[in-house]
């Protein structure tokens, strides 16, 4: 009785409707607002996709997208809605200073891995204290961690003004990065093995987003810690019957999830911006709920999802570029549509699809 | 009161008006399984007709169907001979057909009278509406020992009081024909009684009734008719007065039935689990026991009576290591049991102490899970499960579960089907299997029946004897009279959070429990 859709037309066939849609009904807005809507979708592919630049900045934002979607997937497992993303990574972003600034002399090679141990604590210390207000005080994490995105920002700009900012600059952010904490992009890498590519900001962060998922995928579904998780999202009440700790799986999860998000400021303020600023996140942690949502919390369907979103974001720059009537904000329209079509508005796609397997299937039996 | 037997199909020799219900032909699907296949009933006015049929059978499918929950892809509804159609329970209300629904449907913070106009209002003011409704309250009240004070807070009434409001709320609404489903899963056998006497007052008064059930016991005592459905199918409608239960059981199931349980009398060794003057209080500061003390002795299988509610779930839970307790002690072979909030239930199964739960789809099941995820559960951390990394060992684990669906019969012997795609018979035998395969030394098991087909109860309850048999003990926990006089060895009743008596079952019946779960003890009289 529940199993009426081959796996296929559940992963691919459905979101792939619910793109279509959400792009068609993008293209309607872009028809009010007086432009070509064909024009405007090929200038999207081509300035996202079309060149090695493009893909490059595509490449650059589906990375941060990819933490921050997997550490909100990963909190979905459990049932955990973890708004607050957007502040660990952000807070994040401070570890990564510290480690970088502090040794800048040395070499990437050492700085990456403490930066990344830097990043993933401070994300998941800042993700701790929800967790624990929800595990032991029943605080609804979404209100706290919404806070928390709040108070991450505020603590930003106080330590940028009192901490990092060089003596006599106006511009609360820190000095740049010496050579030490430079990590190779895309293009510098390439060129090691002869291959040549033009410049972006894509960088050796997108093989830790690969390595995330992997991990991720392994902990959730292979895992005696992913299936508590799991069996506690399912069912905090029969996890209590179990003897597993919810108390232990909300705290685990959400250092996990932190540390996740927290990752992301690697691949911006280590890789791109070379110092820190206070346009490290710029948002990524909210994208990371939409790309959760319709990557299903699954590792490659997060995977897929981030770069959907990086399509948009590269497309999008590039789109207000080309058509200055059409504001950047319409990003964020396409944005709100595709997480319309698949999150809300779902089950409008899926019952007719499911209706129609049904009776294609009945007309073969 | 004559019986329609032969003429199902409805050839229309009847009187128009002694017909109440007449279904034909009525067909649903749901994806590729069909619910109801071609189902024909006639219920004449004025009579009590049963419908018995294991879960699954499509009765509440057919229920559904008559109010307007569902539509029929198939088939014809006349209300008192006229063809209607019922597309929703507006629809069903507007033909006369009434529903007590299993969970009622009430606002709990409303008081009575406002429960019964709910939706039912005459204008945008509710003052008239409430005035006419307690007029009308009184009445029936008088006519069908259909007491309730029309201003008590619903939230506040017993559950028996409020399935009567729920009736009441149908019969305002001018309900000629009403449909209760397994209205008395959840009354003492006192308040069982009170409601047949309501139902036969009814009945006199003209009124249809179609009883859902699954107690046989209730189908004898009560109907005039009774319908079997089987697998979707009306297999029977007889006169209630020309079948038994033996009958009637046999058209449920398909074969043969054992009704009583074959067991040899108990080897009671000594005494596994010492419980003195358990307390707990819920978060709500509520005491849900008032002081239990209780010994349980290898061998022998300890039921536990009682009228949901009463302290049970209670017992169960704090035992299981799932709450903790508000004060007393547990001593189990000599060791006390840390019955702390600090404790967990993966603590008491390292003790011995398996429980399958009284609610299988909340606690014992994750329903998400295949059988071979649910198999394991709850035993996981177990070396044989996963690693010490902390990796699951997948491959044993399904093979751990293929060879506990074998062996317990579970069907169908798919061990990658999710915990949901089973029947609740099959449900609760994954549950069992993962208990007792667990070899422990006391069992906690709630409701093991519930909700379960007839077929399946008597193979879970020849396990539970052979658990026995094996010199383990059973702790069992059962609103079902009748399975607790069958399987105990020994037998507590619990009231109101403490144990109101202990019988031995060989020296007790039914009327003596119920007594006795209403919190009087008939050798002292009433207090």
């Amino acid at each position: 009785m529940k199993k009426t859709l081959p796996a296929w037309a559940d992963v691919v066939l459905i979101p792939a409707i619910n793109v279509f849609l959400a792009f068609f009904v993008a293209g309607l807005v872009v028809i009010f607002i007086g432009e070509d809507p064909i024009r405007a979708m090929q200038i999207m592919i081509n300035g996202s996709l079309g060149s090695s630049y493009g893909f490059g900045y595509t490449l650059y934002y589906a990375t941060s997208f990819v933490f921050t979607g997997l550490a909100v997937a990963v909190a979905f497992h459990a049932s955990i809605f973890n708004i607050g993303g957007e502040g660990q990574a952000g807070v994040a972003g401070i570890g990564v200073a510290i480690v970088c600034l502090s040794l800048d002399q040395t070499h990437w090679l050492l700085t990456l891995p403490l930066a990344v141990i830097a990043a993933a604590m401070f994300g998941a210390a800042w993700a701790a204290i929800p967790a624990y207000l929800q595990a032991k005080r029943g605080s609804h994490i979404v209100i706290t961690t919404i806070m928390f995105n709040y108070i991450a920002a505020a603590l930003l700009v106080y330590v940028l003004n009192q901490v990092f900012k060089v003596p006599g600059s106006m511009s609360p952010e820190s000095r740049r990065f010496g050579e030490g904490a430079q990590i190779p992009r895309l293009d510098q890498m390439a060129d090691w093995i002869g291959i040549e590519l033009s410049r972006s900001p894509a960088n050796i962060s997108v093989f830790l987003a690969l390595l995330a998922a992997f991990g991720v995928w392994v902990l959730i579904w292979r895992t005696r810690l992913g299936y508590e998780i799991r069996a506690f999202g399912f069912s905090d009440k029969a996890a209590v019957y179990a003897g597993i700790s919810p108390v232990r799986i909300i705290m685990i999860t959400m250092l996990i999830s932190g540390a996740l998000a927290g990752l992301m400021a690697i691949n911006t303020v280590m890789g791109d911006l070379r110092r820190l600023n206070l346009d490290s996140v710029l948002g990524a942690g909210f994208v990371g709920i939409a790309v959760a949502l319709m990557g299903r919390s699954h590792p490659v369907g997060v995977i897929l999802a981030a770069l959907l979103f990086g399509v948009l974001y590269q497309g999008g720059a590039e789109l207000a570029f080309e058509i200055p009537a059409i504001p950047s904000q319409m990003i964020l329209t396409i944005q709100a549509l595709v997480i319309l079509f698949t999150g809300s508005l779902e089950n409008m796609v899926r019952f007719p699809v499911e209706r129609l397997f049904l009776r294609f299937n009945r007309g073969r039996a | 009161m004559t019986v329609v037997e032969d003429n199902l199909k409805g050839r229309p020799e009847a009187a128009p008006d002694a017909t109440a219900i007449e279904l034909t032909g009525i067909s649903k699907s749901f994806g590729p399984v069909q619910a109801n296949k071609d189902i024909s009933m006639k219920v004449q006015r004025g009579t009590i007709h049963g419908i018995v049929g294991e879960n699954g059978a499509g009765k509440s499918t057919l229920m559904s169907i008559l109010y307007g929950f569902y539509k029929a892809d198939k088939g014809e509804i006349r209300i008192g001979g006229t063809p209607t159609q019922i597309n929703n329970s507006d629809d069903a209300i507007r033909a006369g057909i009434g529903m007590v629904h299993q969970h009622f449907m009430l606002v709990q913070p409303f008081t009575v009278l406002e429960n019964v106009v709910l939706g039912a209002e005459d204008g945008a003011m509710l003052k008239p509406s409430l005035a006419k409704a307690r007029t009308l309250l009184t009445e029936l009240a008088r006519e069908y020992e259909l007491e309730v004070d029309p201003d008590a807070v619903v939230g506040d009434l017993a559950v028996g009081f409020q399935q009567r409001v729920e009736i009441l709320k149908a019969l305002y609404r001018k309900a000629d024909i009403l449909i209760l489903d397994e209205p008395t899963g959840v009354l003492t056998p006192a308040e069982a009684d009170h409601l047949f006497r309501i139902l036969e007052g009814l009945k006199r008064e003209g009124k249809t009734i179609i009883l859902i059930t699954h107690k046989l016991r209730e189908i004898m005592a009560i109907t005039d008719t009774v319908s079997v459905m089987r697998q979707g199918e009306m297999t029977a409608t007889v006169k209630t007065a020309d079948t038994s239960p033996t009958e009637l059981a046999e058209l449920m199931v398909g074969r043969k039935v054992l009704l009583r349980i074959e067991k040899s009398p108990p080897n009671i060794g000594e005494t596994l689990m010492e419980i003195r003057g358990l307390r707990v209080r819920d978060p709500d500061g509520v005491e849900r026991l008032k002081g239990i003390d209780l010994d349980l002795k290898a061998g022998e299988i300890l039921g536990v009576a009682g009228v949901a509610g009463n302290g049970q779930s209670a017992l169960l839970e704090v035992l299981g290591g799932i709450t903790a307790a508000s004060g007393g002690t547990v001593t189990m072979n000599g060791r006390a049991l840390d019955l702390s909030a600090q404790a967990d239930a993966g603590e008491r199964r390292d003790h011995g102490i398996a429980h399958v739960p009284e609610d299988r789809h909340r606690l014992g099941l994750i329903m998400p899970y295949s059988a071979w995820e649910n198999a394991c559960f709850g035993y996981h951390d177990r070396a044989e499960y996963s690693s010490p990394k902390g990796f699951l060992r997948r491959t044993f684990m399904r093979d751990d579960a293929r060879e506990k669906i074998e062996k317990y019969d579970v069907r169908p012997a798919n061990c990658d089907l999710k915990a949901s795609n089973f029947s609740g018979g099959n449900q609760q035998k994954i549950v069992i299997a993962r208990e007792i395969e667990s070899n422990p030394d006391i069992l906690l098991i709630g409701q093991p029946t519930r909700g379960v087909d007839i077929g399946a109860i008597e193979f879970i309850h020849n396990q539970i004897v052979a658990l026995r048999d094996k010199g383990k003990a059973v702790l069992l926990v059962s609103v079902e009279l009748e399975e607790i006089l069958a399987l105990s060895d020994r037998i507590v009743v619990m009231f109101d959070g403490a144990i109101s008596g202990e019988r031995l079952p060989q020296d007790t019946d039914e009327n003596e429990l119920g007594l006795l779960m209403a919190g009087i003890d008939p050798k002292e009289g009433p207090q």
